[in-house]
């Protein structure tokens, strides 16, 4: 008995080095596989551990084969969704997952609670109330629904909004801070209630309303917050990972939970940093609240000039550097491919080509770095904004694929606009800028954007994937 | 409650090492460093496997099963989606110098 125990924490203990291991290597390029073997070799470790817990408490055979079954059902369709997704869909899956999580954190709670205080009489609940802690197990089950739940509905929003099946402005509801923090008050008054008086009934309103907080808090942020919301999302479901850990009397839950959760606030505070809000301003709306389609209309927008393939050819072989500022245009249009191809010819040609990477560009941080190094771009010349942003007054042409928002001036220069103070790619300072756009709509954020009227400004409409492959056929001819 | 205060130690104590050990990430990984998080969280199959396997209420033992069947989509989707995606970095790697060996 006790040696079983032992093995199973000094197992617990290697599996969160490994961890720990997997998360420092994950963050380095050069360490960046081993870190991830090591998630793996820890997830392995920790599982062995946990099933030789299981056996050892007595578990039925049938039972053992039952869970069997459950992970190898799990594993088959892990695999499988992994290995068919697109780079492009990467958000919409990782939100997914986070979904994932959330809703197997509530059902462990219920799975708990139908264990525990369903039988205040039961074996499970009088060893509990024994040493005093059947109040506490009932106020950690409530908590874990409800960060869970919160997760589960969190993560479908934004799974939704991302695959764009719902629309991504922010949903406005009256009132919506003081409605989030009601929320969050009845949560407390209902779980103290759940203390003195389990019940399932009251289990179910705590799951609902988690369901609905979690649901409002992501429908109300704007879609140009998403890669926050995202980075959020996963630090939520590891606090919820962490609050099984307490309701499980189980360490590593614990340990990798706060890990976890606490790696992802940060991600999150990083991004904000990005894009200069603060992470209460993200959480209370998001971006393009007052400006829908009605405003900005007092600009000089003027007249924005239109031109074809050959043109956009013509520029760039007739530049020395080059810039591409793309955006989640060019992972829609799945143009990465051609982009790509694009590059390496104006390099054959002895131009210098970057790629200025905006950190909130796409709908997940690092997204565009993932697409572009999926079409193999060298990563050397993929630059982030602050080491490039220097470079676009001596720059000839940029390209700006499916980039909007984070290419948009009146960041930097109109101090009423939505998103103003978001630091942005300076695009415009350079000699001659060419969007690549389907039309002239606004962005993911619902804002005007200046940069379309400017002199330098050539806009080209028209598929991404469409437009760059005209114009590196184009190209070829030029060079021969 | 010695054994909570413990627990709670612990759990400060990896928050810290979890900020601690992300602080210097490149954003280029931000996407990879999220879904190997996202595999990591896994771990809440433990957890399901735990209750599951000490289980007698029918209603509880299903409950339990579908949050395996969901933890385990996670984790191996997310190892397998991180490994994918770092396979495109490291296959890149040959083309600005040598042939690199991870």
């Amino acid at each position: 008995m006790l040696s079983i125990q032992t093995a199973v924490s000094a197992a617990y203990v290697v599996a969160a080095l490994l961890f720990i291991l997997a998360l420092a290597g994950l963050s380095r390029h050069d360490t960046a596989k081993a870190g991830n073997t090591f998630g793996i070799l820890g997830m392995g470790v920790a599982l062995a551990a946990t099933i030789a817990v299981v056996v050892d408490d007595g578990a039925q055979a049938s039972g053992l084969v039952l869970l069997a079954a459950a992970i190898a059902v799990g594993a088959a369709i892990g695999l499988w969704r992994a290995r068919v997704v697109e780079m492009t869909g990467m958000p919409e899956l990782i939100a997914l997952l986070h979904s994932f999580i959330g809703a197997a954190a509530v059902m462990v709670g219920w799975n708990r609670y139908l264990h525990v205080e369903a039988h205040p009489d039961g074996p499970a609940a009088r060893a509990l109330d024994a040493i005093g802690l059947l109040g506490i197990h009932a106020a950690e089950v409530s908590i874990s629904v409800f960060i869970g739940a919160v997760t589960l509905s969190g993560s479908i929003v934004a799974f939704l909004k991302l695959s764009a099946r719902i629309k991504p402005s922010p949903m406005m509801l009256p009132g919506k801070n003081v409605l989030n923090i009601g929320a969050l008050l009845t949560f407390a008054a209902l779980t103290a209630w759940f203390v003195l008086a389990p019940s399932l009934w009251m289990l179910i309103i705590i799951t609902a309303l988690a369901l609905v907080l979690g649901w409002h808090l992501v429908a109300s942020i704007g879609g140009g917050d998403m890669p926050v919301v995202v980075s959020m999302l996963n630090s939520y479901s590891g606090w919820a990972a962490a609050a099984l850990g307490f309701l499980l009397r189980n360490d590593l839950l614990i340990i990798v939970g706060a890990l976890v959760g606490s790696s992802g606030a940060f991600l999150s505070y990083i991004m904000c940093k990005g894009m200069n809000r603060s992470f209460i301003s993200v959480i209370a709306g998001g971006f393009g609240m007052e400006a829908p389609t009605t405003t900005s209309g007092g600009q000089d927008e003027g007249e924005h000039r239109q031109i074809q393939a050959e043109e956009a050819a013509r520029i760039l072989a007739g530049a020395s550097t080059v810039i591409i500022t793309p955006g989640y245009g060019m992972a829609v249009a799945q143009a990465q491919y051609p982009v790509a191809e694009l590059t390496a010819r104006l390099r054959a040609k002895g131009i210098n080509v970057r790629f200025g990477i905006h950190p909130v560009a796409g709908r997940l941080p690092g997204h565009m770095n993932v697409l572009l190094a999926e079409a193999k771009v060298p990563y050397d010349i993929v630059l982030e904004m602050d080491e490039i942003n220097h470079d676009f007054p001596t720059t000839d042409v940029v390209l700006v694929i499916g980039a909007n928002d984070t290419v948009n001036p009146a960041a930097a220069e109109d101090p009423t606009s939505p998103i103003a103070g978001m630091p942005v790619l300076e695009v415009w300072n350079a000699r001659d800028v060419i969007v690549f756009k389907r039309s002239m709509a606004t962005g993911y954020a619902g804002v005007q954007n200046p940069l379309f009227y400017r002199d330098n400004t050539h806009m080209l409409f028209g598929d991404a994937k469409n437009m760059v492959e005209e114009i590196a056929q184009a190209l070829e001819p030029v060079r021969s | 409650m010695d054994e909570g205060i413990v627990w709670l130690t612990i759990f400060v104590l990896s928050v810290f090492v979890g900020i601690e050990v992300i602080s210097k990430v490149s954003s280029t990984l931000h996407t990879p460093l999220m879904s190997g998080a996202n595999a990591i969280h896994g771990v809440i199959l433990l957890g399901a496997v735990l209750v599951t396997g000490t289980t007698d209420s029918t209603l509880a033992l299903v409950v339990g099963l579908v949050a395996i069947v969901l933890a385990t989509v996670n984790m191996v989707g997310g190892f397998v989606v991180t490994d994918r995606m770092l396979q495109m970095f490291t296959r890149k790697k040959p083309a600005p110098r040598k042939g690199a060996d991870v």
